[in-house]
């Protein structure tokens, strides 16, 4: 691959955007968000971004947001996905890694199931908003 | 401890977003013997006590989390440099911004690896917030030095919400080729 440049870059875009307003979405946005405080990034939380990335741009669902959020208080089960999609509800998966990153794109956001041995939906005592 | 130098980086870019800086400059240079990375920021700085307690892994200001005992960003960097004979300074300013200057020493065996500088900087992009951050990243060695930068509010102009999925991997193709670019120029050059 030649060096890109920013003029290639936006036409790119152009045709991604085509690409995207041809596909018929129902307009529902999927939030993905990966803990990336100190104590998820010791444990690997980049890698799991990189590969929900990677799945999310193969599976081809474009209304899908990444968001990135310090850490959740939940260090002990880092790294930690949060996702909040249309007809499941919001879960916040630990212990995340690569396998389960795909798994949680394919399963969850795609088949509409939980991948059940990860699921830490409660936050740690320190950071619940009394 | 983190894994790798790239890991360590993208702590220390959080923690200027954190501190509602405006304009993050990160600056990293590669050489066959060291990488220096630059992180300056216009954010909520430290005054000269808070500045010594954040090198200090048995502080935090408690104000995130509220039992929390440790605060491990900073000290974990510095552990690392001072093991692997590098260089590390931080200047703050309160209500000015921070900066950090940080020299790792591929030279010493202890030295982490580099990890992936591409997700590092396609990541640190898309941090959530109105900030703008510009990054250099240049290899340097004695036939002269080859770099390219992104900016992000570029960045942003062309690909709109760099959070979407599309968005976000037309970016990182984008580093991609920018990184790929530069490994060619040293390897034609060497």
């Amino acid at each position: 691959m030649s060096k890109m440049t920013l003029e290639d870059l936006r036409k790119l875009r152009e045709t991604k955007k085509l690409e995207a307003s041809q596909r018929d979405t129902d307009g529902k946005e999927t939030l993905v968000i990966v803990g990336m405080g100190t104590c998820g990034i010791a444990a690997g939380a980049k890698e799991v971004l990189d590969v929900m990335l990677g799945e999310l741009k193969k599976v081809g669902n474009d209304n899908v947001i990444i968001r990135q959020a310090g850490c959740m208080g939940l260090c002990h089960v880092e790294p930690t996905v949060e996702v909040r999609t249309p007809g499941m509800p919001d879960t916040i998966y630990g212990k995340v890694d690569a396998t389960v990153a795909q798994k949680i794109v394919h399963q969850h956001i795609v088949d509409g199931h939980l991948v059940n041995k990860h699921v830490y939906d409660k936050p740690a005592a320190d950071i619940i908003k009394q | 401890m983190h894994f790798s130098l790239c890991d360590c980086i993208l702590d220390l870019v959080q923690n200027s977003v954190e501190a509602k800086a405006q304009e993050i400059r990160l600056i990293l240079k590669q050489s066959e013997d060291s990488f220096i990375v630059c992180i300056d920021d216009d954010g909520r700085g430290m005054t000269e006590q808070e500045l010594k307690a954040a090198t200090d892994p048995f502080y935090t200001d408690g104000k995130k989390h509220i039992h929390r005992k440790v605060g491990l960003g900073l000290p974990f960097l510095i552990q690392t440099v001072s093991m692997t004979e590098g260089r590390f300074d931080i200047q703050s300013e309160k209500e000015k911004g921070t900066s950090i200057n940080i020299e790792f020493n591929f030279k010493n065996i202890d030295t982490p690896p580099l990890g992936d500088v591409i997700s590092l900087l396609y990541q640190v992009m898309c941090f959530d917030g109105s900030f703008n951050l510009i990054v250099e990243r240049s290899y340097i060695d004695d036939r002269g030095t080859d770099s390219y930068k992104v900016d992000r509010k570029e960045m942003q102009e062309i690909l709109g919400d760099l959070s979407r999925v599309s968005s976000l991997s037309l970016l990182k193709d984008f580093i991609i080729s920018q990184e790929e670019e530069l490994k060619t120029s040293w390897s034609s050059t060497s």
